[in-house]
């Protein structure tokens, strides 16, 4: 799902041998790119964007990195921490640095069909559904969501592929009567957590605490300039807020007070790979397939042409790789690029990796050949240590839901 | 400001050693395991290993990254923390106490005069 920068942000096996204990991921820390700034800023100078809330999170505590040229919280104090609140109570993330973009006009639905691998058919108004935006040859360039409105459609990606997606929406809109724009002054909240919903709902009134207790999952309402939608990225219940600035900072101070945690990034990605769900970068990219992604179940093959769709018809019948989950049983962290070695030979590769908070013990996303099962062998550190292969997720609501392969 | 206690030496990368009668205990500092999060797991070296100063001698891992640790001194290990195999976070929560990695029976004690002082490690922190 769209979590944001993707590709700034893989904390992978990083060893910085010079200086080892402070060895900071790439992820943490990339350098500006000097082609995200405009046109959030008008400033000629190099801050990094800041969100709404960044007051917030310095008064919160929040360390602080640099994120695919945002200023971004990586945590607030404790990561794992901030994982179990989310998976026991209720967090709060700011993801407003990522894209959103309202595709309008008449020829909006017929463009989104032609441009997204999935069926914005399958789901009615106020509905929202997860899908793929591939090149020419089925690659992903792209992982997002598309809320489907009465006469529009609003998409939210990630915030490292901006340019790319604008680019590639842009080059294939020729011939559809629509209107590309970017809505970048909104902020997003999600809140998540068992008791998310209920707590964020005691905050509003009217239609906004309604949309909050009734939506149905993957269902979205809009009241005003806010859209709130039951979608989220930990494999808990709860929702997604887009809203003004100002409104965000004000419903952030409300749900600190009414004791829901702030959460980081560094918790963020350890909820979602715990609920298996991908991280693009990571996990897939411009190179890799939906079907080599895990993500078969988002495409609608066989009523429509799209952008991609040959190459995913071909992949079918000649086979691919997949992406499937371990479980460690020997020593160590798996990580991203570690090496996995199958019982006959074959071998694959971690695309994402961390230590699970809520198992106690390390879990992968990783790219193996098609069937695999059973036992393999990671290798950390020129050690070949035991995995489980599983198929994820590996949390739902609090629970370990991985059955192995 | 993280804390740096005046009576230990240091590494530029990050350790911190100790040294009792010619055994020497390691850890790594409070800002390194402030910068790391959240550790996870540590892997030690084997008592009698024998190692020089600069050897990798273990890494931790915290939830985002995997870090070398490196002897400080040369000698053989005598004695490793093994409270750290089921409680790594001891190293975030007491770093200069019960989250000592491991003790090196020193063989070269000039090898504490190629490490920092509190100042200067406080220094080098600062100019990062």
């Amino acid at each position: 799902m769209p979590c944001g920068c993707g590709r700034f942000f893989s904390p992978n096996q990083i060893r910085h041998p010079a200086n080892p204990a402070l060895s900071m991921p790439p992820a943490y820390a990339p350098r500006p790119r000097a082609d995200i700034i405009a046109p959030h800023l008008n400033s000629g100078v190099y801050m990094g964007h800041r969100t709404a809330l960044y007051d917030a999170h310095l008064a919160a505590g929040g360390k602080m990195v640099d994120f695919g040229g945002w200023d971004m919280p990586i945590n607030y104090g404790s990561q794992i921490e901030e994982h179990h609140a989310v998976r026991q109570h209720a967090g709060v993330f700011d993801v407003s640095h990522m894209t959103v973009v309202d595709i309008a006009g008449a020829g909006a639905r017929d463009f989104l069909r032609h441009l997204l691998a999935n069926d914005v058919d399958r789901v009615t108004p106020g509905r929202a559904l997860y899908s793929a935006m591939l090149n020419d040859s089925g690659g992903v360039i792209d992982d997002l969501i598309a809320y489907k409105r009465d006469n529009d459609y609003r998409l939210v990606v990630n915030c490292a592929t901006r340019e790319t997606d604008l680019a590639w929406m842009e080059k294939h809109a020729g011939g559809f009567a629509v209107d590309i724009r970017e809505r970048a002054g909104l902020a997003m909240l999600a809140i998540q957590g068992p008791q998310a919903r209920s707590l964020v709902a005691g905050l509003l009134s009217g239609a906004r605490a309604e949309a909050v207790n009734t939506l149905k999952v993957f269902g979205f309402a809009e009241d005003g300039e806010w859209m709130i939608a039951r979608t989220g990225y930990t494999g808990e219940d709860g929702v997604e807020i887009m809203l003004p600035g100002n409104d965000a900072v004000t419903l952030w101070g409300q749900l600190l007070d009414a004791g829901v945690a702030p959460i980081g990034l560094g918790a963020r990605d350890t909820l979602r790979l715990e609920a298996g769900m991908n991280l693009y970068g990571n996990d897939m990219d411009e190179s890799i397939t939906p079907w080599e992604a895990n993500m078969g179940w988002t495409l609608v093959l066989n009523d429509r042409d799209f952008v991609g769709r040959q190459p995913l018809l071909n992949q079918q019948q000649n086979g691919h790789g997949e992406l499937v989950g371990l479980v460690l049983e020997g020593k160590g962290v798996l990580r991203a690029h570690q090496q996995v070695l199958l019982p006959n030979g074959e071998q694959g590769e971690i695309t994402s990796g961390t230590f699970s908070p809520t198992l106690g013990k390390s879990i992968a996303l990783a790219r193996l050949p098609a069937g695999a099962t059973g036992k393999v062998d990671v290798e950390i550190r020129n050690k070949r240590q035991p995995a489980q292969v599983v198929k994820p997720p590996f949390v739902r609501n609090g629970q370990a839901v991985y059955k192995a392969l | 400001m993280s804390e740096i206690p005046a009576e230990l030496r240091y590494a530029a990368s990050h350790e911190w050693a100790k040294n009792d009668d010619g055994v020497v205990t390691v850890g790594i500092t409070e800002h390194a395991q402030d910068a790391m999060g959240d550790l996870v797991y540590v892997e030690l070296p084997e008592v009698g290993q024998v190692v020089a100063a600069g050897d990798e001698a273990g890494v931790v891992e915290s939830v985002k990254a995997a870090s070398d640790i490196y002897a400080p001194v040369a000698g053989e290990v005598i004695e490793i923390n093994e409270a750290l195999e089921d409680e790594p976070e001891l190293v975030n929560n007491a770093p200069y106490e019960g989250g000592w990695l491991f003790k090196i029976q020193m063989s070269e004690e000039t090898d504490l005069d190629n490490l920092l002082t509190a100042d200067q490690y406080q220094a080098q922190i600062e100019s990062e």
